[in-house]
């Protein structure tokens, strides 16, 4: 006799047993710590708390030790544990000029006040296999310098002086925060750079690169890209001043785009921003691409249809989180709607069987 | 799991979620947005159903997971588990003596009655999506009641297949005003959902709840010459013998031969068992 | 009764006495997009089965102005008001936006210029000219395929394309389809805005003629835009002559066609006399 099958929780418990073990792998090998992780696959960590939304490298790292190196897996754990976490108060907004810059570029500009900083950079490096790394050997120092005291002023500002670029709006109110309610659509574009922010990068990275193919082309330079720590300041009550309560690292992007102006526009440059945890310049490059082709209405220029300018289409599918979810529930149990679906069929087929035979009928009967 | 808060949401996220499943019970159907959080389970597996089950449980509140019908499919020994976990519940696997059920795909055999509060896992709650995919749109379109299109879908499932082509998900209209997806159900449950339990649904990616008060008029969408008809498969459980519950096709050998049960385990455990001890009586005669 | 009378009340019933109620009044639209004008100054009534023609060269405002008329753009100043059949005349420009939508899916009807931009190409022939029926509540399936096919008949294409997909049709039918589709519902007044553009010249006579059976046999209130006075000559009662989107010359069609007052119409009745 047919017996249901059963045990669904000791399957559960033993995967994740085995799971465990792949985790650890061979144990010849020592295992990797999550200071590691933290300390030499920093971009990786960066990563994680971009996407996931929280500044904790130490979680990051840990995300990524638990996940085995998977990244959207790391972020997923990291924004489910930020769920949980009591929310103290909000900081001011950060101050990008006071940043202390590790790396800053423009590419509008042969030199800046400020000067330009190549950083840690894997620009101009050759992409040649470096073997000596295998040898687990090439300890380098690199040179050091003096820092540059005083605040760096934005690139774009000096545009700005002339009139030449557009002017941002400025606004009293509270931006709308995307972890505390729904998405409401249209969106403003406080919403839409918290949704791009927090974005997927390869997502991100696509749609950017479309645009730079004549998808709702934008004509962008990065008129800078800095990556630095800047300061956090919350304002507490009850001492009526705002205290720093630390350093983050950002990575800003600003881009310069033409704009030939509009039907209420005269022709001025145009910006589009990104501003992303840690060093993650290709994600705040992208992101500032994509927040500019999203201001098409804004600036009365066409809608192209192209995906970069549907904002919709944009932040109901950027999240790679809500993505990775719903794609891999298809694997979960369906055979109830199969059975429905399997039963549909079936009929389906018969009537159209039944059918046919009819209409050979009616066919030799005229 | 103690260093969660009960049913794991802090208590302000649980109040935003109870005023979101009380407006939609004020507006039977009509779908409202939720703050939806990140689950520790992905987007797509429950955690809608998951918020509003964590909104609505209180410590007395004896709980049962189904998916598929079935108590003991992963999905649902998973979410039983987090909530053991995390609010340390009493569960169930009978129907008649859950408080709340969360459930994935089904809807019980055994009639539920008014203490009782039955929560679906929605993946797509928008029932005009797949006619058009901007939420925008569709949100203007329920305003409007412009449901129009909705049976032209319908039409041109006849015209095509002479018969509407919608075997779960089958769209239902609530108290003659909103258009309501019922989540993936086969619609051999709709003509259930007329009920005296609350019925709530959360769709968590999607950030919507929406809900059913008790006896809440719901009609699945047809046409006059082409009724709504829930079908099932033509057999009776090989287990119980039941003719009248919904049933999963499984197939046994390699030689295509296949039997049919009930995707309601808890419904056929009981019939089993309540069969058995028929047995047993009429043995007993027998032999006294 | 009170004794103090509104003008309006005095006209309504006035008008109910002596004279028959336009179906369809505008006063004084006006739509600017920036310092431009789109359309200025724009007034007339259209009686029950009057067909109304706005003439003019593109960039004359008659699109806008049809737009506004329909509901489709918001005017910046003036009133479009209609006679419901709740509540007589109203203006639909404040009417709520479900009223309104009710409106333009069962009492009025809109023909545009590219039969893509009016049908769903990806339903089939039938479901689209179903659809209006559905809409206003029709629950038979036999009864919405009867009234498809006596439709399709109607605009003069074959019951066998009933389950095709416009897609597969050629210009001439997706255009007849998208009429089909419009009038199945009876409206009582339909918004043309070019109808025959873009189609061939033998296809347009074929369509021209079809509506002018159409709107014969069902007595149609229509407001016809176009460029091509054969089509207004062939179809309106009453023509509106615009200019950089003022009005310049209105009248009865022949009257208008056969003896143009201002200089831009003569100019226009020229034109086409030399084509």
């Amino acid at each position: 006799m047919y017996v249901a099958v059963k045990g669904g929780e000791r399957a559960i418990d033993n995967a994740h047993a085995w799971l465990g073990e792949e985790r650890r792998g061979d144990h010849d090998v020592s295992e990797l710590s999550v200071a590691q992780i933290r300390k030499q696959l920093s971009l990786a960590v960066n990563r994680v708390m971009a996407e996931g939304s929280l500044y904790d490298p130490d979680l990051a790292a840990l995300a990524i030790k638990q996940a085995r190196g998977d990244m959207i897996e790391a972020i997923f754990l990291i924004r489910a544990y930020r769920t949980t976490l009591p929310r103290f108060a909000g900081s001011e907004p950060i101050a990008t000029e006071k940043m202390a810059c590790d790396r800053r570029i423009s590419a509008t500009f042969k030199d800046v006040p400020g000067g330009q900083i190549l950083g840690p950079t894997f620009d101009y490096t050759h992409r040649l296999l470096d073997f000596k790394l295998a040898a687990e050997g090439g300890l380098t120092d690199a040179p050091e310098g003096d820092a540059q005291p005083g605040d760096v002023p934005h690139v774009l500002s000096f545009l700005d002086g002339e009139g030449l670029i557009q002017q941002e709006k400025q606004g009293a109110e509270t931006p709308p925060d995307l972890t505390r309610e729904p998405m409401e659509l249209p969106a403003n574009r406080p919403l839409r750079l918290q949704s791009l922010a927090r974005g997927d990068e390869g997502f991100l990275l696509s749609l950017a690169y479309s645009t730079q193919r004549g998808y709702a082309r934008n004509h962008a330079f990065v008129g800078e890209l800095r990556i630095g720590d800047v300061p956090v300041e919350v304002d507490i009550p009850e001492l009526g001043f705002a205290i720093e309560i630390g350093d983050i690292t950002v990575t800003e992007c600003e881009t310069v785009n033409q704009f030939t102006g509009s039907k209420t526009e005269p022709a001025h440059f145009t910006r589009g921003y990104g501003l992303v945890f840690g060093m993650s310049e290709r994600k705040a490059i992208s992101m500032a691409l994509v927040d500019r082709a999203l201001r098409w209405e804004e600036l009365g220029e066409d809608n192209l249809g192209a995906a970069a300018q549907d904002e919709e289409f944009v932040l109901s599918h950027c999240d790679n989180i809500q993505a990775t979810g719903f794609l891999e529930h298809i694997k979960l149990p369906h055979y109830v709607d199969f059975q429905s679906e399997l039963e549909l069929v079936r009929k389906l087929r018969r009537d159209t069987m039944a059918g046919a035979g009819n209409t050979h009928a009616q066919e030799a009967a005229e | 799991m103690n260093d969660y808060n009960f049913a794991y949401l802090d208590e302000q996220t649980k109040r935003m979620i109870r005023r979101a499943i009380l407006k939609g019970l004020a507006i039977p159907g009509y779908q409202v947005p939720f703050a939806s959080r990140e689950m520790p389970m992905p987007f797509g597996w429950g955690t809608g159903g998951v918020q509003v089950s964590a909104a609505t449980l209180t410590p007395e509140d004896v709980f049962k997971v189904i998916d598929q019908g079935a108590d003991d499919t992963t999905n649902a020994v998973s979410i039983r588990k987090f909530f053991q976990a995390t609010a340390g519940v009493d569960t169930t696997e009978e129907t008649d003596k859950a408080t709340v059920i969360q459930t994935r795909h089904r809807i019980p055999e055994a009639a539920l009655n008014e203490d009782q509060i039955l929560v679906y896992q929605v993946p797509i709650p928008e029932p005009l999506r797949f006619l058009e995919p901007r939420e925008t749109e569709t949100r203007k379109m329920h305003s409007l009641e412009e449901y129009g299109l909705m049976h032209v879908k319908l039409y041109e499932d006849i015209a095509r297949h002479g018969a509407i082509a919608t075997a779960y998900a089958y769209p239902v209209k609530v108290e003659g005003r909103y258009v309501m997806d019922p989540s993936p159900i086969p619609k051999f449950d709709n003509p259930k959902m007329t009920m005296p339990a609350i019925q709530l649904f959360g769709a968590g990616r999607e950030q919507r709840i929406y809900a059913l008060p008790p006896y809440t008029e719901v009609v699945s969408l047809d046409f006059e010459d082409y009724p709504f008809e829930a079908s099932k498969a033509d057999h009776s459980c090989e287990l119980c013998g039941a003719d009248d519950s919904y049933l999963d096709e499984v197939i046994v050998d390699d030689q295509g031969g296949r039997i049919f049960v009930c995707s309601d385990t808890a419904y056929c455990a009981s019939r089993q068992t309540a069969l058995q001890d028929a047995a047993a009586a009429q043995h007993e005669e027998i032999s006294a | 009764m009170t004794l103090q009378k509104s003008s309006e009340e005095f006209f309504t019933e006035f008008s109910e006495n002596s004279a028959p109620r336009p179906l369809f009044r505008v006063a004084n639209i006006e739509k600017r997009y920036g310092q431009r004008i789109g359309c200025t100054g724009v007034n007339f009534d259209l009686y029950p089965g009057e067909v109304m023609g706005i003439v003019g060269e593109s960039g004359s405002g008659k699109s806008t102005l049809l737009n506004c008329l329909a509901g489709h753009l918001e005017p910046d100043q003036g009133e479009v008001l209609f006679d419901t059949r709740d509540a007589g005349l109203v203006d639909t420009v404040t009417m709520a936006e479900p009223e309104r939508r009710m409106l333009s899916r069962t009492d009025w009807a809109f023909v545009h210029q590219h039969a893509r931009d009016g049908l769903r190409m990806s339903v089939s022939a039938g479901g689209n000219v179903g659809e209006r029926l559905m809409a206003v509540g029709a629950r038979h399936y036999g009864q919405i395929r009867d009234e498809a096919i006596d439709w399709l008949g109607r605009v003069e294409i074959n019951e066998t394309r009933i389950d095709d997909r416009p897609s597969a049709f050629s210009g001439g039918m997706q255009q007849r389809l998208q009429i089909a589709r419009n009038l199945v519902t009876g409206p009582r007044l339909v918004f043309m805005d070019e109808p025959t553009g873009g189609l061939d010249v033998s296809v347009q006579a074929r369509l021209l003629d079809l509506l002018r059976g159409l709107v014969r046999q069902m007595g149609l209130s229509a407001i016809i835009v176009t460029h091509d006075l054969a089509v207004v000559r062939l179809l309106a009662d009453r023509l509106m002559v615009m200019k950089d989107g003022h009005v310049v010359e209105t009248g009865l069609t022949d009257q208008v066609l056969d003896d143009p007052q201002h200089a831009y119409t003569q100019l226009l009745v020229s034109s086409v006399l030399q084509v």
